[in-house]
């Protein structure tokens, strides 16, 4: 058992990290809203889903086949930019035709996380039954629910014999990374990010200070959105293959990272993120793949009991501080 | 020990409700605590209709039931057919479903006296959807005689009802192997079972593929886990080295399973499973640079898995099954006469299971031709019948079983699987 996690240590690592950077982008958006409104965006698991679609359009639209070197960074950029938009661009307005409503009547927080689940469950069902079709002009019949798009060309940009890196995984890990400087750039810097960040610690002085909160929510579904959109190019880059219930588990998987890190916390979601995929790896190679989710959540469990708020603590703030 | 975390969890969360007043309309969610202050009028009025929409999608979603017989006046018995057919492995039943559909209108042309109306019933392979619907089937639609249900797990809920019923089912397709053990009277099958499999697979492995190390991957579900540890028995009593991993069928990323086959450095790869997760393997196999064989059973003999594991990745990949699909007639003429048929009249090739599903019918077909429309006499009639199908003999032993146990190896040549033999004989290339 240990010997299996001595010899599977250098590839569980970077399978761990590739994934690890997908989980982090993801739990971004749940963290983000979290820290703004109080509420878990059950939905944000189908923007990511939709922006798997967004990407696979590109591809295939595209009509590329065995892109490698800097050819694919090119696509990956471009199919990042489209998903990212259209994630970006369906966060919004899931924002204000699902929450936001709510928000104006001043409905209890629980009616908003019943909305979530709604709004899940009509993406993922709008997309199985007709966006799908519409979008590829595939039928359902045969039972054709995974839509594939094989366009990349694999290639080892590291091979020491032990360690072994393939372009995709790193394209995954410096793309990810590259986008979580960009965003802790944002929130700490910008105006914008300062009201996000204001908004997050204490609305009423926030909107006493002259922050336009619904400016402020929008913005956080946008970047939220964004960021789903990226993770799921990325997503699409290393597995090639979408349907429409995608989002559910990396959704899950996504949300207990932001837990694991200290829900409301930027920074956390990225700790959560990576140590929930190489924790994944880690323990299947020790316990067999079939106990990987188990592993996976014993963790957390551990980690709540002595830590509640999670890794870095809770609020949006504090680890900036 | 500890105490649930639970007085902690809430202090931070009643950290920020502490000053909570609703002084600002826009933030009253930020701060409101307190429940039951829903305000209705519009907000009741789009909540139905989302969610009547929503209804309404799921309902689509699941599908419908749709007709393929003909009407028609005169004497008429109803068959019924039940399987996934919209769901994710709908394309391991769609076939059987038109070859069933095939044999029926076959029949229903040649004008006899009693037609034979054929519905349909979309179970998505879930137990919790068959048993509804083999409970209306039974009662309203007075089905005498059920072709399926197509998997191991919905036949397992749907037997006591047909069996207290008393109508009898014979299935294209489940292939477990407690089904037979039930000791249900009216079940029948046209197909040989997992454990039939597995040892024509582990000898095949063994004998011609010559795999001294062997990995058996499963989804860790009743039908693939119980083939792969079948076949790991068999196989290691044949000498042959074995490890064992299993995989999430929900989950995308296999790359732990990769690691681990590939630090075991086996000769061949047996994945236990239903194609959509083959494929997702089998290409994750193939890009985490495994250079060996990869075989799967009949949950993955469709073009799904060449689809999902892209042309490349899945050429060479080996599959086994009980089921036979003979397009170029290489083992009967009755197949290839078929074959034809087949595509003049749905325009695809025959595939998995289409030969089942129309021998399954044509047993149903002589019962119906030799006079009997009862369910009863139809079950009786089953028990002695001995005829060719365009498979193999229909022919069943007492506890449902096929007579004729034959296992045949297909392989991936291009975008086809073409039969490459009897599992005895076959030779890999």
């Amino acid at each position: 058992m240990l010997d299996d996690f001595i010899n599977q240590f250098w590839p569980s690592t970077i399978d761990g990290l590739a994934l690890g950077a997908i989980y982090a982008l993801l739990a971004l958006g749940y963290t983000m809203v979290y820290g703004v409104l109080r509420l878990i965006n059950f939905a944000h698991a189908d923007i990511f889903m939709v922006g798997t679609f967004a990407a696979l359009w590109t591809a295939r639209s595209m009509g590329v086949s065995d892109v490698g070197g800097f050819a694919l960074i090119g696509v990956v950029v471009l199919m990042a930019v489209v998903a990212g938009t259209v994630a970006g661009g369906g966060a919004m307005l899931l924002e204000a035709t699902a929450y936001r409503p709510l928000r104006k009547k001043g409905a209890s927080r629980l009616a908003a996380l019943i909305s979530a689940i709604g709004a899940s469950i009509f993406i993922q069902q709008l997309m199985g039954t007709v966006g799908v079709r519409w979008i590829f002009g595939t039928s359902k019949e045969g039972g054709k629910l995974d839509v594939n798009e094989h366009f990349k060309d694999l290639s080892n940009v590291v091979d020491t014999g032990g360690i072994v890196i393939r372009n995709d995984q790193l394209i995954i890990f410096v793309g990810a990374v590259l986008m979580m400087v960009a965003l802790d750039q944002f929130v700490n810097r910008t105006r914008l990010g300062r009201g996000i960040r204001s908004t997050a610690q204490d609305p009423e002085t926030a909107v006493l200070m002259g922050v336009n909160i619904d400016r402020v929510v929008s913005a956080t579904f946008l970047v939220g959105g964004i960021m789903a959109g990226v993770a799921a190019a990325l997503y699409f880059l290393r597995f090639e293959t979408t349907n429409y219930f995608v989002g559910f588990l990396l959704g899950i998987k996504a949300f207990t990272a932001a837990v694991l890190g200290g829900i409301g916390n930027i920074r956390g979601a990225l700790a959560g993120g990576f140590t929930l995929g190489l924790l994944e790896m880690y323990g299947s190679s020790i316990f067999g793949s079939q106990w990987r989710d188990v592993v996976a959540f014993t963790l957390l469990i551990l980690v709540l009991m002595f830590r509640p708020t999670g890794i870095l603590g809770e609020s949006l703030q504090r680890a900036r501080a | 020990m500890y105490d649930i975390p639970g007085p902690r969890l809430t202090d931070s969360s009643n950290r920020e409700s502490a000053s909570g007043h609703d002084s600002y309309p826009i933030l009253s969610w930020i701060r409101m605590e307190r429940l039951g202050t829903l305000r209705r009028n519009k907000m009741r009025i789009t909540g139905a209709v989302v969610m009547g929409v929503t209804l309404a999608l799921s309902a689509v979603a699941c599908g419908g039931d749709d007709d393929g017989g003909s009407g028609g006046g005169g004497d008429e018995v109803t068959i019924g057919f039940m399987g996934d057919l919209t769901g994710e492995n709908s394309g391991l039943v769609i076939p059987p479903k038109q070859g069933a559909q095939l044999a029926i209108e076959q029949y229903n042309a040649t004008n006899p006296k009693v037609k034979i109306k054929f519905k349909t019933y979309d179970s998505q392979g879930k137990a919790e959807q068959a048993t509804p619907l083999a409970q209306g089937a039974v009662k309203d639609d007075k089905i005498v005689g059920l072709i399926g249900p197509a998997f191991s797990g919905e036949s397992e809920s749907v037997g006591p009802i047909l069996e207290e019923a008393k109508v009898p089912s014979v299935s294209p397709s489940a292939t477990s192997i407690t089904l037979a053990e039930k000791g249900w009277k009216y079940w029948h099958r046209v197909v040989a079972d997992d454990a039939v499999q597995s040892d024509g697979a582990a000898n095949f492995l063994v004998n011609s593929v010559k795999a001294k190390k062997l990995y058996l991957v499963s989804d860790n579900q009743a039908y693939g886990k119980g083939l792969t540890d079948a076949i790991a028995k068999a196989a290691g009593g044949k000498g042959a080295q074995t490890q064992t991993d299993a995989v999430d069928d929900k989950a995308t990323d296999y790359s732990s399973t990769v690691n681990k086959i590939n630090q075991f450095k086996p000769d061949a790869v047996y994945f236990g499973g239903y194609y959509a997760v083959a494929g997702r393997l089998f290409k994750q196999l193939r890009e985490g640079g495994y250079k060996g064989k990869m075989m799967s059973g009949d949950g993955s003999l469709a073009a799904g898995l060449i689809e999902g594991a892209g042309q490349e990745n899945a050429q060479g990949a080996l599959l086994s099954c009980g089921c036979l699909i003979d397009a170029e007639g290489k083992t009967n003429e009755k197949a290839k006469k078929f074959a034809t048929d087949y595509k003049t009249k749905f325009g695809s090739e025959v595939a998995i299971y289409s030969t089942e599903g129309y021998d399954a019918a044509t047993a149903f077909i002589e019962a119906v031709k030799a006079g009997h429309t009862e369910p009863e006499a139809i079950n009786n009639f089953l028990k002695t019948l001995n005829a060719q199908g365009v498979g193999k003999p229909i022919k069943f032993d007492d506890k449902g079983e096929l007579a004729a146990q034959d296992i045949f190896i297909y392989e991936v040549k291009g975008n086809t699987i073409p039969l490459l033999g009897n599992s005895n004989e076959a030779k890999v290339s």
